[in-house]
């Protein structure tokens, strides 16, 4: 039960994560037509911390099992 | 004839300066090293009183002391019981078992001199 | 090959796989091996969120404004994150009070009021059934884009075909056949439809295979690779617009945040996504996995989106090809025929997939929480005293099923290309977003009443009629389009999408915020304002206590009346049949700890099992009615129910608490009594030891004063005896001072204050070091001493003077014991592989048995093997082996009474040397 605490508090600080990282301004920063690795920067951007976000939440599940 | 004095310790110097010290006040003496003999010698020697250590081979102050006293024959025979040991606890047992003084080690050769002549009634 | 002789068939192949898979599931479920109950499945069956308004339509959104299609995947994605907190507690009061649809779920926490039921189903259907419509036409029109190839361009499309030539007609009958046959196989709803899921999880397989094959086609087929497609993109006019497309008009960051918003609701509480993440849910820690396992689902479902839009509207220029079209036309357009039906296929899987789920989630709703309680409820029906209703009741989930998929048909038939179906998918969303505040705050809020559920309910989906719905409406043509731009009768403060004159918000944000502000406000107001009765109550501490535990106890305190058990029987038997009902009242009686269920009283808690088991079947509020009508209840009063309710929540919190304090408690005590024990073993040990030391001492001390008194009171004593008792004092002073020394270097030694020299040294030195120190004694008692001592040795790791003060000890104990005259004694010095071996070997009596471990104890001779009391002091070998053990060597002694003793020591060799140079060397 305990253990299952944490991980809901981690889980948390991800979401918070996330909504920072989805929304302005973070988001404003990216958008403007710059490029990474050929791709526009806000795609890049966008497509980058959602694969964070997973990799984050996949650490906080598996990492306590 | 003078009274006579059991030496009981396993010290050798202990009993060395005891001995010396109830012959020079003219008592008849006899040492024994150890609980055992000390007992047989109660037996033969008849002593009028016993200087006993407590902490001896074989059979220790105590149980020699207890051993005298449940013989009736030997109820007038005086004990002084010496030892090294000093705490309450210890004297308090001495006393139980039976004995008539209790000297703690070191003691005074005065004193001694003094309680062995009250003992033994001079 | 993409004529519909073609076409048909291999739908129609791809549907029979779909059967199969779920006839096998079911198979396997029924022998108990589910193949459904792991996370894996789990997560891709929460894969339905992806319908064909992702398939088809984010490539058509994204060649549009962009980004506006990843809000609906970042939304779940991050809502994902909270789920292990709260889906977990939803999955665990559901499971707990056997629901079987959200309508269930809210009607449930607000005391199974069957007009919340109703409410609820109400909305989800109106705001899901034109979703389902969506869906069809979707498999309509890529039918129809297919069978018209190679042509690609649309004109004519729009045009309807005949019923009996529709292909969304078809499919819509083929799905509810699916539906009845996998989705009503039991009456109780609250056992899963396990084949079902399985067939789901493989559709969303499908359909992933299928948009990320014809995302890699165009990619790498059509162009060379993303950073091609990018830049060709930067150079067309108006692509290039879409490099940066938030803040502008496009979307502006609130739409999208919005946007994100909305789709987290929408995770939660779309029916098909309610049913698939809750009711179907076989084990609750397969949320676990599915948290990130479902985000990446969608991630790689949309990994291409944006390349296949761009790259569409590069393809076609100027022809009339709809972006929604695109990841079907544009292997259309390269003759990739093979791909082009894979891609039908997975767009008919989306498709599929979507309308079972939620056909299966709404028609249990208008059963359960609409037309059972109805007629239940209608006096004259007589339907509450039938004798079986299984057969009714199974007969109108079919009828739902049926109904429902024929609704979203005909809305399709009717909308057409109606703005009110184009943009259903978002309108759908914001429908059943307002199920969240009567939802979350049922979950946590205990204060939330059913009056206040009600009001918000009702105030926020009127709203979103106002705002959404109706607006839709009026730009298909359906309502004058004057209701929109100037506002009902001509009031411009009341137009739909400006309410109260709000402007410059897109359509569905702005609804969001209105709807919400109406539900939420409404809610709590109300809420606050009213009072929960009995009933509402008891529901309130399951809901919110859920992970307390305590649930079940404080529900069967929570009834007073009467009930026999023949009658509930017969109430069970009736809805679930009467061998169902036998079997799962033994299974109470049992559970309960009775031998028979004739055994058991009829007390609340068989009240409460019947209810629950009655829901699983016709829903919450049905069930409520049905028990209600069965048994005598007497009415609570409030008063009663909240000093039950008081009374049960605070024992359980002192009991709770008592628990952990005792528990403490205990801990502390066995604890303290440890400590105590060693210490009082310690201070024993210490006593015993000061004791020791004090009569040690006191024996010297003792002849000394003696001596030193006879000679003070005998000056004549003759030059020969003063000469003795002068010796004796000097030796008894010498044995003191030993004494002393010995006590102070033991003291150090176990304290760990002593200083070691440590360095290599030459075993061999030592021992004839010793040898030389303890020479006079031997030669004064006229003892053997031999030395056995290999020429070389390897060298030692240890403090030369302290290895010297062991073998002196060694041998001068050896020296003291031995016969004078006859002794012997041999040292001897030896190699082994890590070690090295001293011993000292004498001639003596020997060492008893019994005291070969005495004689290490401090001042522990053993005593009563010799006839003359030893001189030393009872601390040589202690202290000999401290230091022995201090080097990782021991030190002991073996013998045989009579025939001497050894006493010998190890100690481990010197590491060798580092081979090679040495460092800096």
């Amino acid at each position: 039960m305990f253990r299952s605490v944490i991980k809901g508090q981690r889980l948390l600080a991800v979401f918070l994560l996330g909504v920072l990282l989805f929304n302005y301004p973070l988001l404003a920063l990216f958008n403007r037509a710059a490029e990474a690795f050929g791709i526009p920067a806000v795609y890049a951007y966008v497509f980058g911390a959602w694969t964070l976000v997973i990799g984050l939440l996949a650490l906080v599940i598996e990492r306590s099992r | 004839m003078g009274k006579k004095v059991l030496i009981a310790d396993d010290e050798p110097n202990i009993v060395v300066s005891l001995e010396f010290l109830m012959k020079q006040r003219g008592y008849v003496v006899k040492v024994a090293g150890n609980g055992e003999d000390a007992l047989s010698a109660v037996g033969d020697f008849g002593p009028d009183l016993i200087l006993l250590d407590v902490m001896m081979p074989r059979m220790s102050g105590y149980d020699l002391c207890q051993k005298v006293r449940e013989n009736p024959a030997w109820a007038g025979i005086k004990i002084i019981m010496l030892s090294a040991k000093g705490r309450d606890i210890e004297v308090t047992k001495g006393m139980a078992v039976g004995a008539d003084a209790y000297v703690t080690k070191p003691f005074s050769t005065r004193d001694l001199i003094a309680k062995v002549q009250e003992m033994l009634g001079e | 090959m993409l004529q519909s002789w073609v076409i048909i068939p291999v739908s129609l192949a791809y549907i029979g796989v779909l059967f199969a898979i779920a006839r096998y599931g079911d198979s396997r479920a029924d022998q108990g091996r589910s193949i459904i109950a792991n996370p894996y499945i789990y997560a891709l069956s929460l894969g339905v969120y992806a319908t064909t308004w992702t398939f088809y339509g984010s490539v058509g959104r994204a060649a549009g404004d962009g980004v506006g299609f990843l809000p609906i995947y970042l939304g779940p994605t991050l809502m994902m994150a909270l789920w292990w907190q709260v889906m977990r507690k939803i999955i665990r009061i559901s499971k707990t009070n056997r629901i079987t649809s959200l309508a269930d779920f809210i009607s449930s926490r607000y005391g199974k009021s069957a007009l919340i039921a109703g409410l609820v189903t109400v909305i989800a259907v109106i705001g899901v059934v034109p979703y389902i419509a969506l869906q069809l036409k979707a498999v309509s029109q890529s039918f129809t884009i297919l069978v018209r190839y190679p042509e690609l361009a649309m004109s004519g499309l729009r045009e309807p075909s005949p019923v009996v030539s529709d292909t969304a007609f078809w499919t819509a009958l083929l799905l509810a056949t699916f539906t009845i046959l996998f989705g009503t196989r039991h009456l109780d709803a609250s056992e899963r439809h396990e084949g079902l899921v399985a067939a789901i999880a493989f559709e969303s397989l499908v359909k992933l295979v299928a948009f990320l094959a014809v995302g890699l086609f165009v990619t790498y087929g059509i162009y060379d690779g993303l950073a091609d497609i990018f830049s060709r993109a930067a150079a067309h006019a108006r692509l290039a617009n879409l490099f940066a497309p938030l803040g502008g008009a496009a979307g502006s960051y609130a739409s999208w945040a919005w946007l994100t918003a909305l789709s987290m609701l929408a995770i939660m509480f779309l029916p098909r996504q309610f049913q698939i993440a809750v009711v179907e849910n076989v084990d609750e820690n397969h949320l676990g996995k599915a948290i990130w396992l479902f985000p990446l689902y969608m991630l790689a479902m949309n990994v291409f989106v944006v390349p296949i839009a761009f790259g569409g509207v590069m393809h076609f220029p100027g022809l009339a090809v709809d972006p929604d079209a695109f990841v079907l036309t544009l292997p259309m357009g390269e003759k990739q025929e093979a791909l082009a039906l894979l891609v039908f296929i997975g767009g008919l899987s989306a498709a599929t997939g979507m309308v079972i789920v939620e056909t299966i989630a709404l028609s249990t709703m208008v059963c359960n929480d609409l037309v059972m309680p109805v007629l239940l409820r209608m006096k004259w029906t007589r339907i509450a005293e039938r004798e079986n209703l299984t057969g009714l009741l199974l007969g109108i989930r079919r009828g739902a099923i049926v109904a429902v998929v024929m609704l979203g048909y005909l809305y399709f038939r009717l909308a057409g290309e109606a703005y009110a179906l184009v943009a259903i998918g978002l309108i759908s969303f914001a429908a059943v977003a307002q199920f969240a505040p009567a939802t979350f705050g049922g979950i946590y809020w205990k204060g939330a009443t059913r009056a206040g559920a009600l009001a918000g309910l009702s105030a926020g989906f009127a709203v979103w009629l106002y705002t959404l719905l109706l607006p839709s409406f009026a730009k298909s043509g359906w309502l004058p389009i004057g209701f929109l731009e100037q506002g009902p009768f001509g009031i411009a403060i009341l137009k739909p999408y400006a309410l109260f004159g709000l402007e410059g918000l897109n359509d569905i944000t702005h609804a969001m915020l209105w709807s919400g502000i109406a539900n939420v406000g409404a809610y709590v107001v109300v809420s606050v304002l009213t009072r929960q009765d009995a009933a509402e109550q008891a529901q309130a501490a399951r809901f919110v206590d859920v992970f307390r535990r305590a649930g079940e106890e404080l529900d069967v305190h929570l009834w007073k009346g009467t009930a026999s058990l023949p009658d509930l029987m017969a109430l069970l038997g009736r809805f679930l049949g009467p061998e169902r009902a036998q079997a799962a009242v033994a299974d109470y009686a049992r559970r309960r700890g009775f031998a028979s269920p004739a055994a058991m009283p009829a007390d609340a808690g068989l009240v409460q099992f019947a209810e629950t088991a009655l829901a699983g079947a016709i829903g919450g509020a049905s069930a409520r009615i049905m028990v209600a009508s069965t048994v005598k209840e007497d009415v609570l009063s409030i008063d009663e129910v909240r000093s039950m309710l008081d009374e049960a929540s605070q024992v359980i919190a002192y009991s709770h608490e008592l628990r952990q304090k005792s528990q403490a408690l205990m801990t502390a005590t066995t604890e303290l009594r440890a400590a105590n024990e060693r210490l009082q073993e310690l201070d024993r040990l210490k006593d015993d030891f000061i004791s020791t030391v004090t009569h040690e001492l006191r024996t010297p001390l003792t002849s000394i004063r003696a001596f030193s008194e006879i000679l003070r009171d005998n000056p004549g004593l003759d030059a020969a005896e003063r000469e003795k008792f002068l010796g004796i004092i000097i030796q008894e002073s010498e044995r003191l001072t030993r004494l002393i020394n010995q006590v102070l270097d033991l003291a150090k030694l176990e304290s760990g204050r002593a200083e070691w020299q440590m360095q290599e040294i030459d075993p061999r030195m030592v021992i004839e070091d010793s040898i030389d120190a303890t020479g006079q004694l031997f030669r004064a008692r006229n003892v053997g001493l031999e030395a056995r001592l290999p020429a070389s040795v390897p060298p030692i790791h240890g403090d030369r003077d302290r290895l010297v003060q062991v073998l002196i000890n060694l041998l001068s104990n050896a020296a003291k014991f031995v016969q004078p005259d006859s002794g012997r004694v041999i040292v001897a010095l030896s190699a082994g592989p890590d070690t090295l071996r001293v011993a000292v070997t004498d001639n003596g009596p020997g060492v008893r048995a019994e005291d070969r471990e005495i004689i290490f104890e401090k001042f522990r001779q053993a005593g009563d093997t010799m006839t003359e009391k030893p001189q030393g002091t009872g601390l040589g070998l202690p202290i000999s082996r401290q230091i022995v053990e201090h080097f990782g060597g021991r030190l002991w002694v073996e013998s045989a009474p009579g025939e001497g003793a050894t006493f010998a020591f190890d100690l481990p060799r010197a590491k060798a040397p580092a081979v090679g140079p040495a460092p800096g060397g």
